[in-house]
């Protein structure tokens, strides 16, 4: 057991430590943050032997360039088909190598998807809020954003297996996403919500790990400056006095005062956030007690997943 | 467009909002609260967290456990029982007034009519209390603020607001966290964490807890700023 110090070439914006998030803190205005595509980072951990939630790093379309000083650590790369360009060799996510002293790793976005996780066989060694290495965007909380020029520890490095894992098809970008309608959904007429369930919506590039603006037609609500700030959620469709919609993620304001006319099922949004600005998407109206059946038979196949993972 | 409260509303695969109004009113958040602490002392099956806001108490849960039904048939039970006695923790905030830290006092003098130590001695006189956390870590907005003070937000916000400005709008006032643009206005600056670095206890206050502030003078800030 060994270390490998890892220096920082290049990071584009939003590309953060996160471990599987600090939830509970809510009520103290305090988001759970954590990986905007839980999946994929969990399966960046299991295939490389981690626990499912151990500190890995999140990487946007930006890219990252990172050279190994000294040592050397098994790595594993999930989420959007980025491109990994390591050792004179390009591959793409889903696979696990190893990155040795002198060697540069570059990750670059491919053919699909907008986050991918980096995980190292190994404690990657990282600040901590309140117990996780989670970063908290807005106020740099946590494990942090990383910039050129940093030196990042891995700790306790281990041989792993290489080679390619498997992609699940619940791991690809997401269009259609199922909702629950309100919980504000008093604030609009029965002709907008008719229209947000009908109408095809874009990404947009306002992406940040708070949320995504998407583009479409104008939602205004009615009379929404009445309205008393209420807690959000990761997954709120909030609209704006200006008729704009977004879906705040996971770095969300904890409460605001926007009108919220839908809420995006959790299950749905890790595949969510693999979508790229431009891409279309739709949204489906569910019951409540769908979205309780939909989210039961996600979680079984995540489970079943997750087994192919560990099993030795 | 008339609501019974209180309003129950399932919300994705996970939560549940339960609202008792749609007002700022201390007997409608007296309401929320008593919600909060039975919920505490007595979770459902699968509970996750709750979150309190003003008339609002959302109740997360875990979706492989339990189900909306079920979270609101024990959220009634307890809505049933006499309210248990809550024993909130009064909490100070240290204020100091000096100019440079107090970029709006003058503005909202001139707006409300009053001196700036008239101001002052109002925004002291105020009896606040947490109404709930939101925007960003530790951001607590307490209601309580003298009618005499009641400001609208400003027009545009003001960016690089430091942390630990004291900020009026309406009734409301906060102290902030993180350097971050606000369209209130800011009246004084506190030395007092929020964000205290105490892992047992890393928020000073919890949502109900009455707030008094306390003016200091600039020696004391400086030597508080630097603890």
């Amino acid at each position: 057991m060994t270390d490998a110090v890892l220096e920082v070439l290049f990071a584009g914006p939003h590309v953060s430590v996160q471990d599987a998030g600090r939830p509970g803190l809510m009520r103290f205005g305090v988001p759970a943050s954590g990986p905007l595509d839980r999946q994929a980072f969990a399966a960046a951990n299991l295939a490389l032997g981690n626990p499912p939630d151990a500190p890995a790093i999140e990487v946007s379309l930006g890219g990252l360039v990172l050279t190994c000083r000294s040592g050397e650590v098994g790595f594993a790369v999930a989420g959007g088909g980025f491109i990994l360009d390591h050792a004179a060799q390009k591959r793409g996510s889903w696979t696990i190598a190893t990155l040795r002293a002198g060697e540069k790793l570059a990750i670059r976005p491919g053919h699909w998807g907008s986050w991918c996780y980096l995980a190292f066989a190994g404690a990657l060694q990282s600040p901590l809020w309140l117990g996780h290495a989670a970063t908290h965007a807005l106020s740099g909380f946590g494990g942090g954003r990383l910039a050129a020029g940093q030196v990042w520890t891995v700790a306790g490095t281990r041989a792993t297996r290489e080679g390619a894992f498997p992609c699940p098809v619940f791991a690809r970008p997401r269009h259609d996403l199922r909702v629950t309608i309100g919980p504000q959904d008093r604030f609009f007429t029965p002709g907008t919500i008719d229209t947000f369930l009908h109408a095809p919506w874009r990404i947009t590039e306002a992406w940040d790990r708070m949320g995504v603006r998407l583009a479409g037609p104008q939602i205004a609500p009615e009379a929404a400056l009445d309205m008393l700030s209420e807690p959000i959620l990761r997954g709120s469709v909030q609209v704006a006095g200006d008729g704009v919609a977004s879906v705040l993620l996971a770095d969300h304001q904890t409460t605001g005062g926007y009108p919220k006319i839908a809420t995006v099922l959790d299950c749905d949004l890790d595949a969510m956030v693999q979508l790229r600005p431009r891409d279309l998407l739709r949204f489906t109206a569910v019951s409540p007690a769908e979205a309780v059946q939909i989210a039961r038979a996600e979680a079984g196949r995540r489970h079943r997943y997750r087994e192919t993972l560990t099993r030795p | 467009m008339h609501r019974a409260f209180p309003c129950f509303t399932p919300v994705a695969e996970h939560s549940l909002l339960v609202e008792f109004g749609e007002r700022i009113d201390r007997d409608v958040h007296a309401r929320v609260l008593a919600l909060d602490t039975a919920l505490a002392a007595a979770p459902s099956a699968g509970f996750r967290e709750a979150v309190p806001a003003y008339a609002s108490l959302l109740i997360r849960f875990d979706p492989l456990t339990t189900d909306h039904p079920a979270v609101e048939a024990h959220t009634r039970t307890l809505l049933d029982q006499p309210l248990a006695p809550r024993s909130p923790t009064p909490r100070e905030v240290e204020v100091c007034y000096d100019a440079d830290l107090s970029p709006d006092l003058a503005e909202v003098a001139r707006a409300t009519g009053l001196s700036p130590e008239a101001v002052i001695a109002a925004h002291l006189a105020g009896r606040y209390e947490v109404y709930m956390y939101g925007f960003a870590p530790g951001y607590a907005y307490l209601a309580g603020v003298p009618e005499a003070l009641h400001m609208p937000r400003k027009a545009a916000a003001l960016r690089g607001v430091p942390a630990g400005s004291v900020l009026i709008a309406g009734p409301q006032c906060l102290v902030s966290t993180i350097t971050m643009p606000t369209g209130w206005w800011i009246i004084g600056r506190s030395p007092t964490r929020i964000l205290t670095r105490d892992p047992a206890r890393p928020f000073l206050f919890d949502v109900g807890d009455p707030v008094r502030f306390r003016r200091i003078s600039r020696a004391e800030y400086e030597a508080g700023r630097n603890d």
